[in-house]
């Protein structure tokens, strides 16, 4: 992979700038300097020294941000570093990160989140840190959030976990409502899926392997939402996988309670029939659902249901991963390929329209977090992904940039291939 | 015609053809095991390990005395999953072993799966023994010799599964065989233990034991383990014999002939009342006899190169 360099002065012409927030979209130039945009137009090349890169058939939006990424730093440095998360992340097209808490130790105090933030420092992508709930993730004593907030922490969560004591999750709602700040909630019933494998249907009836019913999150989804109705905090349900919980969270929005959900590009697009050889790769939690429930959740992606796409990349070393599958730890990657994934088996597919696909990626994570959104306009910092949304690609393992390897796409023909970032004063281009 | 598969993971998907040469060949096996001494040297040169990484006693003894008589050598590798979880992977085990050059593995595993896993860890031919809740084939194989030996046909016979149908993987086989070979099947036992959309095997499925007895030519009496009911799936094993029980009562007011089949090991007076496990309408221990021959098929089919076959 090529090194970050710094945007000192570029020249971005001959490409198409798409503006995520509202999908407008014209053929017009900008001029990157020391990171900033410093004009947009045409006719910039004109006593224009820098370097000039053609993006002629590449669309220009702001950058992608995925607010679910387990980065692995601390603790197993094995599987992904954040140097080695926020490439496989540039190479997809992302120049911003949400890092889940549950790292060795967790995301529980002030040092960790400083940790994340120094470590990331001389990143182009953003890291942005996600603290727990709970202290040490056990879901009995809440996290100091005043602190964390200030450490820099942009949301709570336990993710990988859900909070099981219903007082302490109204704790959190409660007391991180002062803060604004959402809680994220992983949605689950411990007791409905003990021992559980897959999700719980015919596939698993035929497998042979312990359900996971999908009845196991709606009931967590149900329980959120009316905590967070009495207490008015802000719940953000992470990776909504089941018909149940779609049907839960469109009725709370009608109903005004202040709760956001994400969908990952794999529950979108595969059905828990990918399971019939006992592939590894294809074990996460929540688990690969029914046919009916990615059909409801692509019906809750186009009516605004579901507020946000992110991976929930998960990486896992080979060892871990090359055992039988009930051996097997839950978990894919993801980061790299969440982009590829929704412009070719979403949009080009006909399920979301492409304006629908980047707000979803770009504008409504930022809105969910409470962060700025990134903006075409002069003096603004330079924030932009960069990729061809015709040209295809296809996924092999080998090429990925994380440290693992636990994905199930291999061979796939994606469209969409990342011309390049740029965040943060730097820029990276692929190469091609 | 041989066998159309390397490996035995399963009856899903395996042609009628495939079980009918099983079962014929062990025709022939089962003769075999009436002469004064039962055996051929079949498999002479053959190397045969017997993976069980779960406690069992007939199914083991029944591949190794099938091993012996077909003049394989067989080892066994006995072991709690427990005790490997601290140790080294399965694929490591497994390819270790291959490399002391194995022919073929039969496994046994707590894990639905393992069996598949294996066939992309090593060369041998493997054999699935029992794999977690998914599919136990050579019990099935068992079981479908025993009925085709008694009616001479499986096809049109009714045949109800009784008990435990969510962790049975006796069931898993059984259900998948029946039906390719035209059987009819109904699955009884509790709400708590049948698994979610079973129908779609093309079973019928009842609560009501007496029903599945008035509509059955055979029970397969599933065994009933009290970790479900500590696991709460149901509240006493005396409420389980009170309702799902196969009792001599039950069978009379039938007013038919009921051919009765266990796995094993029997609960007697729980799953299956003693009188009835020991009637002369049982078959419970004609299937631990065919269990020898029928493996001997399978291991005969699964392991003869060309020359052993011929």
């Amino acid at each position: 992979m090529n090194d970050i360099k710094k945007a000192k002065a570029l020249l971005l012409h001959g490409g198409e700038v798409c503006d995520a927030a509202d999908g407008n979209r014209q053929k017009i130039d900008l001029l990157i300097a020391h990171g900033r945009i410093e004009k947009i137009g045409t006719g910039l090349e004109e006593g224009f020294h820098g370097e000039k890169i053609d993006v002629s058939g590449c669309l220009v939006t702001q950058g992608v941000i995925d607010m679910h990424v387990h980065l692995r730093e601390p603790g197993r440095e094995d599987e992904e570093t954040i140097e080695s998360g926020c490439a496989a992340a540039m190479a997809g097209g992302v120049t911003a990160v949400c890092a889940m808490p549950n790292t060795t130790p967790p995301c529980d105090s002030q040092e960790v989140v400083r940790f994340l933030k120094k470590r990331a420092e001389e990143q182009l992508v953003e890291v942005l840190p996600v603290a727990c709930i709970t202290k040490k993730r056990e879901g009995k004593e809440i996290t100091e959030m005043a602190e964390l907030v200030k450490a820099g922490a942009v949301a709570f969560s336990d993710d990988g976990s859900p909070v099981v004591n219903a007082a302490v999750m109204r704790a959190a709602l409660e007391y991180s409502s002062m803060f604004e700040v959402p809680v994220i909630e992983h949605c689950e019933d411990p007791h409905l899926v003990a021992g559980g494998q897959m999700h719980e249907g015919w596939m698993s009836t035929r497998l042979g392997l312990p359900g996971m019913p999908d009845i196991a999150e709606a009931v967590m989804v149900a329980r959120n939402i009316a905590l967070a109705e009495y207490c008015g905090g802000h719940i953000h349900i992470a990776h909504v996988s089941t018909a149940k919980s779609v049907e839960y969270v469109r009725r709370a929005k009608e109903n005004g309670v202040k709760v956001t959900c994400e969908v990952t590009p794999h529950h979108l697009t595969l059905t828990d029939e990918a399971l019939i050889r006992y592939d590894t790769n294809l074990k996460m939690n929540p688990p690969l659902r029914s046919h009916e429930d990615v059909e409801a959740l692509l019906v809750g992606l186009r009516d605004g249901t579901i507020d946000v796409i992110a991976s929930d990349h998960a990486p896992h070393s080979l060892e871990e991963k090359d055992v039988e599958f009930a051996a097997a730890p839950f978990g894919i990657l993801g980061v790299e390929t969440m982009l590829g994934i929704v412009l070719s088996r979403l949009v080009q597919a006909g399920e979301l329209r492409l304006e629908e696909a980047l707000r979803k990626m770009i504008i409504a994570p930022r809105q969910v977090l409470g962060l700025p959104l990134p903006r075409f306009q002069e003096g603004e910092p330079a924030n932009v992904t960069i990729f061809r949304p015709e040209e295809s690609w296809t996924v092999r393992k080998e090429t990925l940039h994380s440290r693992s390897r636990n994905m199930p796409y291999e061979g796939w023909e994606l469209s969409g291939r990342v011309y390049g970032v740029l965040n943060r004063g730097y820029v990276w281009t692929a190469g091609l | 015609m041989p066998l159309q598969q390397k490996h035995l993971l399963g009856l899903e998907g395996v042609s009628a053809a495939d079980i009918g040469l099983m079962l014929d060949t062990a025709t022939t096996f089962r003769e075999i095991l009436e002469r004064p001494i039962p055996k051929v040297p079949t498999l002479r040169g053959l190397t045969v390990v017997n993976l069980f990484y779960e406690p069992s006693t007939r199914t083991r003894i029944s591949f190794e005395l099938a091993e012996k008589r077909l003049s394989a050598d067989s080892v066994n590798f006995t072991t709690s999953a427990s005790s490997v979880k601290k140790g080294e992977t399965l694929k490591d085990t497994i390819r270790n072993i291959e490399a002391m050059k194995i022919d073929m593995v039969v496994v046994r595993h707590q894990a639905a799966g393992v069996p598949h896993f294996l066939t992309q860890c090593v060369q041998a031919a493997i054999i699935n023994a029992g794999d977690g809740m998914h599919e136990h084939p050579t019990q099935a194989l068992l079981d479908m010799f025993t009925l085709r030996e008694r009616f001479g046909r499986l096809d049109g016979l009714r045949v109800a599964i009784i008990g435990d149908i969510s962790h049975s993987r006796v069931a898993g086989s059984n259900i998948r065989g029946l039906m390719t070979m035209g059987a009819e099947v109904m699955l009884c036992g509790p709400k708590t233990l049948m698994p979610r959309d079973v129908e779609k095997f093309g079973v019928q499925v009842t609560c009501d034991v007496e029903d599945a007895i008035a509509w059955a030519d055979v029970l397969n009496v599933l065994r009933i383990q009290l970790e479900r009911q500590e696991a709460g799936l149901f509240p006493t094993m005396r409420e389980y014999h009170a309702e799902f029980g196969i009792t001599r009562q039950r069978l009379e007011r039938a007013k038919k002939e009921i051919t009765i089949m266990h796995p094993g090991p029997i609960n007697r007076g729980i799953e299956l009342d003693a009188d009835v496990a020991d009637a002369d309408y049982s078959v419970i221990l004609d299937q631990v006899t065919n269990g020898v021959a029928v493996r001997m098929a399978v291991l005969y089919l699964l392991g003869g190169n060309e020359e052993s076959v011929s």
